[in-house]
């Protein structure tokens, strides 16, 4: 089983769109998982008509609490907090949104007047659709761990690609190079590169490939939207020559990319769309690597 | 006044929209407008705007160095770390920074004093002026997990201004976590980018949860690429008072004004009036609610 990570450094790429529309041909002849690590804003599950199988509630850290009629008023917890967490106004407490769980407060404080409680933070999902199972998550607004809740979507999508013997674990990544981007890629064994021609794609290109890169996980490059600017896409075509990474497809701007959107389907299965034919000319080029 | 614009997802012409915003707002007669970039992971206005930078500052974060010479392994640091980011073997301490959140828990409650604190880089700041813009962003080392703190910090650094400024626009992050809060927390208003396709209705609604539900700020959306995709937007706003600030239609001309890094309302000034009155009316907006 091999494990793809599609990644894009920046949101709106098309990256889920070309997930979802690759994870329609690959199902047609091998056993797939979809794992949807961009557990911020997931949306691959709008695209894959799932059926509610499993959820799970996910606690994500903890949270510190201070006890009223224990405490004392000696503000040592606010002389240790390093997060401006804890709020001095009539009597100290705590700020839920700022308070990171590190618990130096509730090490610190000789009253014992803190107390460490969990944080339910979202949850995750199983769904099955006709492409395979799908591992989709729900970080409850302005929750931190969104690595944590990505490497749990994943282990439960890899350990259930191992029992089942898939040949494929698919996996949308989230937008950046930060924890969440980091969680999704590691232990992946390939990670495509959805990049936008434009200025700014090529430097959020540049910046992703950076990250496979100090992680060890090679990398492939599609463009989508490919012939907005040629002179863009060409930019990418040099600077994966230059790097050694391989340009596996070109996706032209198609309608038909939202109106399969619009509809809930991958752009697949619009008769007839350029774009379609362009995701499947990219399949054959990656299948040999994955599967 | 600090005004956020957000989007839930990226991709939405959140930094067409602050660039656009800053742009003309910059044009007026006495103005004084600031950009802050806080997309700290791909920082993208730099690009369309092109300061001249002239300061650079590091983030750092004390992470914790051991020595070994007065520890006696006996576990206590490992056993406060809530983030598992140290670890004590037999005669060994390993500290894995990557995770540490620099809370500086271990170093307190190290019996021995073994343990001090060193500075680790996070990033780095920059300051400058696009001409009337002061402009400011962070960028996020490659391999560092925690965009955060160098956010906070550059919104610390950079918005002392904001007291002095007309109107302070924060480029946020996509997405709905932590650094986003970063951002919003302490904003006047929040401005959300969105499209009208079932994506963007998807993302929409988790933006409004966080920036009006969770966050209790005042909220309006931005409608780009209008014209493409379906209502459920603008059914969505209307059922759920939120107002709807302007609407910029799809237009080859942005799109690819955009993918060149040039400034749309410069090149597509038929566009600056439609971005002044959304600056005039989140102003309102803000004065009605404060
Ligand atoms: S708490 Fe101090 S003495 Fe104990 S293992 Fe950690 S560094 Fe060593
Ligand atoms: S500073 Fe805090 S997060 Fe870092 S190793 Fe020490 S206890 Fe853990």
């Amino acid at each position: 089983m091999k494990e793809c990570v599609v990644l894009s450094g920046k949101g709106g790429t098309g990256k889920t769109s070309v997930l979802a529309a690759l994870a329609d041909l690959a199902a047609r002849d091998h056993k797939l998982v979809l794992a949807d690590a961009d557990v911020d804003a997931a949306n691959l599950e709008l695209l894959v008509s799932p059926r509610l199988a499993e959820r799970h509630d996910f606690v994500g850290g903890r949270v510190a609490e201070i006890d009223p009629d224990l405490c004392r008023g000696c503000e040592l917890c606010l002389e240790v907090c390093r997060f401006g967490a804890i709020l001095d106004g009539e009597g100290l407490r705590v700020d839920p949104v700022g308070c990171e769980g590190c618990a130096s407060c509730f090490y610190s404080c000789p009253a014992n007047a803190i107390e460490m409680r969990d944080r339910l933070s979202g949850q995750w999902f199983r769904s099955e659709t006709d492409l395979g199972p799908l591992f989709h998550a729900r970080l409850s607004p302005g929750q931190e761990n969104s690595g944590k809740l990505v490497a749990q979507v994943k282990m439960a999508a890899r350990l259930r690609a191992a029992s089942e013997k898939a040949d494929l674990l698919l996996v949308d990544g989230p937008p950046g190079i930060g924890c969440p981007a980091i969680a999704a890629t590691s232990g992946a064994q390939l990670a495509l590169l959805v990049a936008e021609p434009s200025v700014s794609g090529v430097h959020d290109l540049a910046r992703i490939l950076a990250t496979t890169r100090h992680f060890g996980v090679p990398a492939v490059v599609c463009i989508n939207k490919a012939d907005i600017n040629l002179t863009q896409t060409e930019r990418i075509g040099e600077m994966c020559s230059r790097e050694g990474v391989p340009l596996l497809g070109q996706i032209p701007f198609d309608p038909a990319m939202v109106e399969t959107l619009v509809r809930l389907e991958p752009v697949t299965r619009a008769a007839g769309s350029p774009a379609a034919e362009a995701v499947r000319s990219l399949w054959e080029e990656l299948r040999p690597r994955l599967v | 006044m600090v005004v956020t614009v957000a989007s839930g997802k990226g991709g939405t012409g959140k930094t067409l929209v602050a660039t656009g915003l800053a742009d003309v707002l910059s044009g007026e007669a006495g103005s004084n407008v600031q950009l802050v970039d806080c997309d700290v992971e791909e920082p993208n206005a730099h690009l369309f705007l092109r300061p001249q930078l002239h300061r650079s500052e590091e983030v750092t974060h004390p992470v914790p160095q051991v020595d070994l010479t007065q520890c006696t392994f006996c576990g206590r640091c490992a056993q406060v770390c809530e983030f598992h980011a140290i670890a004590v073997l037999s005669g060994k301490v390993m500290v894995f920074t990557e995770m540490c959140h620099g809370c500086g828990s271990c170093a307190r409650q190290c019996p021995e004093g073994a343990i001090t604190e060193v500075p680790e880089l996070l990033g780095h700041l920059e300051f400058g002026r696009a001409g009337a813009i002061a402009f400011a962003h962070g960028r996020l080392e490659v391999g560092q997990a925690l965009a955060t703190p160098v956010i906070r910090q550059l919104k610390a650094r950079a918005l002392p201004r904001a007291a002095s400024t007309a109107m302070s626009i924060l480029d946020a992050p996509p997405g709905n976590a932590c650094s986003v809060v970063e951002t919003l927390r302490g904003s006047d208003y929040a401005i959300l980018v969105t499209e009208p396709t079932p994506f963007g209705l998807h993302d929409l609604k988790l933006a409004v949860e966080l920036a009006r539900d969770a966050l209790g700020l005042p909220v309006g959306v931005i409608i780009n690429r209008d014209g493409m995709g379906d209502a459920g937007v603008e059914s969505f706003c209307a059922a759920a008072g939120v107002p709807v600030l302007t609407r910029l239609p799809f237009d080859r001309r942005v799109a690819r004004a955009y993918s060149e890094g040039q400034l749309w309302t410069r090149v597509l000034p038929e566009y600056r009036s439609q971005m002044l009155e959304v600056a005039r009316a989140v102003r309102s907006l803000t004065e009605a609610t404060s």
